[in-house]
């Protein structure tokens, strides 16, 4: 079992992930003015239709192309010496600090807290109907899972295959796969609570909730 | 009345005034307030000898004050009263100026949209000793005294579909309708049905409704009053205000503000001057027929004489409507002259109207109405023809009425007899003549190469699967082609982000492409050349009513300056062109919007050619009409299918437009309106063609990937052999239109 009080300090000793932006494709990079150190929000709106905050524009064949932050945060580096030069795909541009808000955390605790079932092949996953019944009729938690029980259809080139569960004992804690969007392999599925944990789990959730404190 | 409700009264009163003022004439306020305190001092002491007396010279001076500012109201402050909480509102005038009524389609928060009330209401008229309750539906916006769920009269879609429902009751009953416009504007949401849709319906239906229609404005914004505002008499009550856009919006549009900010109360107030919203304006611009006079700062629910004006106002106005259109009623139609413009000492409750009317009287009125509201664009937009001109084009118009008559109503009756007299007649004499040939063609048969053999070409297109019609495409042979495709740039699809589009070539995507995005079929907007030269027949163009100028008929500061600049550069009169055109040897009668001038943004001058289409068509009719039997009737309702089994359908964008306009012309005012920016259209072209499930691979040109032969512009080649009347079974050589084709072979695969 993990030590949560140690995780959560692990996290708050550095409360951010750093965010790369780099050129989508090739051409020659005009940044926009945008300094060390300051703040810039990410995609808003309902519908995420509101653009970030500008960081550079690239220019191909006389196109003029916008890079605007993907996550709100602090400039941590704009690597200037790039300005009017010809950059090719992938070629960094800005580093940005985004701090972890409280739904971050709790997502990176419970994927090392819960047992993840992860994909075995990049495909598209869909629960077994009568699993599918339960999860829509009351939420994915009252499912509760055995090994070998008939738990996905996983979907590939309109091919389609069963997946039997393999693992604990547990109910469905949390749901990482959307719905007609392909998953990697290795990428998780499900995260599995075993029954004498759930409490344990609980109580992370709530010790987060009221521990971490948001940093603009 | 004791003294404790008056000196309230005159409390609300005082408030009234400072609201109205805003801050202005604060010495007059000041003024009433002191005295009225000093009242109020003096009561609670018991100084007072005669409290009577001091009150009625209180309200006295209120009087005094409430005329003289009367005379310094400015348009904004008319606005500021209109929306006070304590103007009048519909369930006032319901009270007050009608007999009895009830509320209909739901009451109070039980409606479907609180903000707008209907009711069956009832005058009572006498003549001699006779009682007679004459129905009525009124119909308006209610505030209610700025009752929260009455959103303050804005209306939602839903409201104005339900007073269309009713105007329909009305219309089936016979009785007239009442309107009272008591709004701001429409509410902004487009849930269905719409807002700006269902207040287009309630136009188009009220234009056409046959009993006789009186509205009465006290606030009129923008759209939402004319969701009910189409009346054929249309009274206004003197601190109303109409306007095409309340000041704050207008002001928003001058300052060019940016969603969140707010206009400067100079500016509203100087937008609300030039409006020209208030009553007189619209009276002096012929917008309205009457005015009703209000006592001194608006009318409020006290004010009974005003009801009983106004009550007076609204039966004339009902009484000339009827008498206008039925015929003979001298000695009525008199009194209602002679009385004109005397509210107060009218009582025409004691002369008796029927409100009911016969047929053509309806069509009268139709008739009428129509004409009314012809001239009021007529007059906002400039004309700018010599006079020697309109007379010619007058007496064309008459000739082609006149021939149109005989070809088309008189011939028309006959056609059809003769039709299949010529239809029996041809079968007798086919049977005959395949008697009489029988033995001729039997020896020419049996020699080689004779003549019944099918040719190989028959063969093949009967046999084998047809080809992709390599002839109709362009292949980036364009007439016009857009002045972009000259840049040498890439450009980026709006939906890259998306479908994961690649960039663009312009030349590419302007020149060969036809705008649209060969990745996921975005359109890009084309330039109105773009659709004048390429969608219609070239050549084929004619346009008319190129004379008409987009005017300033407000006299708005500095908007002269924008027309003729919009002018210069589009080299255009106005927003709108209309011309006749063919697509594929079908005629058409067109109108655009062209974007480059002012935005495509619609105003009179634009407006006003659409009624004239519908008249023009009338004149000139075209197969798409002139093939229906019954104006209502689906388009080609049963035709044998032509085309049978030949190859792909004949571009869908072209068909999209045939389709639009055979099948709309004959009910709708506003002809196929081609929108330069009309990505929509077009893009629901291309659905269209993928329902047929058109997928040719065989006819992608080489080098291309499906989605740019979807988009390739072949849709849009001339015409092709194919769309070539072919003599069917059931027509008779005249001219077929697309769309039967596409039907049918969509219908056999």
């Amino acid at each position: 079992m993990f030590d949560i009080t140690q995780l959560l300090d692990e996290i708050k000793a550095s409360p951010y992930e750093e965010i790369v932006v780099t050129a989508p494709h090739t051409g020659v990079v005009t940044f926009a003015d945008v300094r060390e150190g300051a703040r810039v929000i990410g995609p808003s709106g309902t519908w995420k239709e509101k653009k970030g905050t500008l960081l550079a524009t690239i220019e191909r064949e006389r196109n003029q192309k916008p890079i605007h932050a993907v996550e709100k945060g602090e400039v941590k580096e704009v690597l200037r010496h790039l300005e009017g030069t010809f950059v090719e795909a992938g070629t960094p541009l800005v580093r940005l600090r985004h701090f972890l808000s409280r739904d971050e955390v709790l997502a990176i605790i419970l994927k090392k807290a819960l047992h993840l079932f992860v994909a075995p092949e990049r495909a598209k996953y869909y629960f077994a109907p009568d699993v599918d019944k339960k999860v829509k009729a009351s939420g994915p938690r009252s499912v509760s899972l055995h090994e070998g029980m008939d738990l996905f259809i996983m979907s590939r080139m309109k091919r389609e295959a069963g997946l039997a569960y393999s693992g604990p004992s547990g109910v469905i804690y949390a749901v990482y796969f959307q719905h007609n969007e392909n998953v990697d392999a290795g990428q998780p599925l499900i995260g599995v609570c075993p029954p004498d944990q759930l409490s344990l789990i609980e109580d992370v959730v709530a010790r987060v909730q009221t521990e971490w404190e948001e940093r603009e | 009345m004791d003294t404790e409700k008056r000196t309230q009264h005159l409390a609300e009163r005082l408030g009234y005034i400072r609201d109205v003022f805003g801050g202005k004439h604060n010495e007059n306020i000041a003024l009433l307030e002191s005295k009225l305190q000093e009242f109020n001092l003096r009561l609670s002491e018991g100084s007072i000898s005669d409290e009577n007396a001091a009150l009625t010279t209180l309200e006295d001076l209120f009087d005094f004050v409430e005329r003289k500012l009367e005379a310094e109201l400015t348009p904004m402050d008319k606005v500021r009263i209109v929306r006070h909480p304590q103007r009048i509102c519909l369930r006032d005038i319901l009270e007050n100026v009608y007999d009895n009524f009830t509320e209909i389609g739901g009451k109070d928060e039980h409606s479907i949209d609180p903000s707008m009330l209907i009711a069956r209401a009832y005058i009572t008229r006498r003549s001699g000793k006779k009682t007679i309750n004459q129905p009525v539906l009124v119909i308006g916006q209610e505030k209610g005294h700025g009752e929260e769920f009455r959103n303050g009269g804005s209306v939602k879609p839903w409201g104005n579909a339900k007073a269309l429902q009713y105007m329909k009751v009305a219309e089936t009953e016979g009785i007239p309708i009442h309107t009272y416009v008591f709004t701001p504007g429409s509410y902004p949401v487009e849930d269905y049905p719409g807002a700006a849709q269902q207040i287009a319906r309630n136009l188009y239906e009220m234009a056409g409704l046959r009993v006789p229609v009186i509205a009465v404005f006290s606030e009129g914004g923008s759209g939402g009053a004319e969701a009910i505002g189409l009346a054929d008499r249309r009274l206004m009550l003197s601190h109303g205000y109409y306007s095409v856009i309340s000041p704050e919006g207008g002001a928003a549009i001058e300052g060019r503000l940016r969603q969140g900010q707010r206009a400067a109360p100079e500016l509203i107030e100087k937008c609300a001057q030039q409006l020209r919203i208030t009553a007189e304006d619209n009276l002096r611009m012929g917008y309205i027929d009457h005015v009703v006079t209000e006592p001194p700062l608006g009318a409020r629910p006290y004010h009974y004489d005003f009801f009983r004006g106004l009550r007076q106002e609204i039966i004339r106005a009902t009484d000339e409507v009827i008498l206008g259109v039925k015929g003979f009623a001298p000695f009525r139609a008199m009194v209602l002259r002679r009385r004109r413009g005397k509210a107060e000492t009218m009582d025409l409750d004691n002369m008796y109207v029927r409100w009911s009317l016969s047929a053509s009287a309806k069509d009268r009125l139709v008739g009428r109405r129509h004409r009314k509201f012809n001239r009021l664009a007529r007059n906002a937009a400039r004309d700018r023809r010599p006079v020697l001109r309109k007379l010619s084009n007058m007496g064309w118009d008459a000739w082609w009425d006149i021939y149109s008559y005989f070809k088309y109503d008189l011939l028309r009756k006959h056609q059809q007899k003769i039709a299949y007299l010529v239809e029996e007649v041809e079968a007798e004499a086919q049977v005959l003549m395949e008697k009489v040939a029988a033995p001729w063609r039997k020896i020419t048969c049996a020699l080689p190469g004779g003549s019944c053999q099918s040719s190989e070409e028959t063969e093949r297109e009967l046999t084998t699967l047809s080809d992709w019609d390599e002839e109709g495409q362009r292949n980036g042979n364009w007439s016009y082609v857009s002045p972009r495709a000259k840049e040498d740039r890439a450009i980026t699809c709006p939906n890259a982000a998306t479908h994961g589009c690649l960039d663009l070539w312009a030349p590419d995507l302007f020149g060969e492409f036809a705008g649209v995005c060969t990745y996921c079929g975005h359109h890009f907007p084309m330039e109105y050349q773009w659709y004048l030269h390429n969608v219609f027949d070239e050549g084929s163009i004619f346009e008319f009513n190129a004379e008409i100028e987009a005017g300033n008929p407000l006299g708005f500061e500095g908007f002269d300056v924008k027309l003729e600049q919009a002018k210069k550069q589009t080299g255009l009169k106005s927003g709108c062109v209309t011309f006749e055109a063919r697509i594929d040897n079908v005629k058409l009668v067109v109108a655009m919007l062209v974007a480059p001038f002012r935005g495509g943004s619609v105003g009179a001058a634009e407006a006003l050619p659409l009624p004239g289409l519908r008249a023009r068509h009338r004149r000139h009719p075209h197969p798409g009409r002139h093939q229906r039997r019954h104006p209502d009737a689906p388009l080609h309702h049963g035709r044998a299918p032509l085309h049978r089994g030949r190859g792909p359908v004949p571009g869908a964008v072209r068909h999209q437009f045939v389709r639009r306009a055979a099948g709309q012309l004959p009910r709708l005012l506003a002809l196929p309106v081609l929108h330069p920016f009309g990505q929509h259209r077009l893009r629901r072209a291309g659905r269209h063609q993928g329902d047929h499930g058109r997928g040719h691979p065989a006819g992608l040109p080489p080098g291309l990937s499906r989605p740019v032969a979807r988009a390739h512009p072949r849709h849009l080649g001339p015409p092709r052999r194919a769309r070539q009347p072919e003599a069917g079974p059931s027509d008779h050589g005249r001219p077929q239109p697309l769309l039967p084709v596409a039907r049918a072979t969509a219908r056999n695969r």
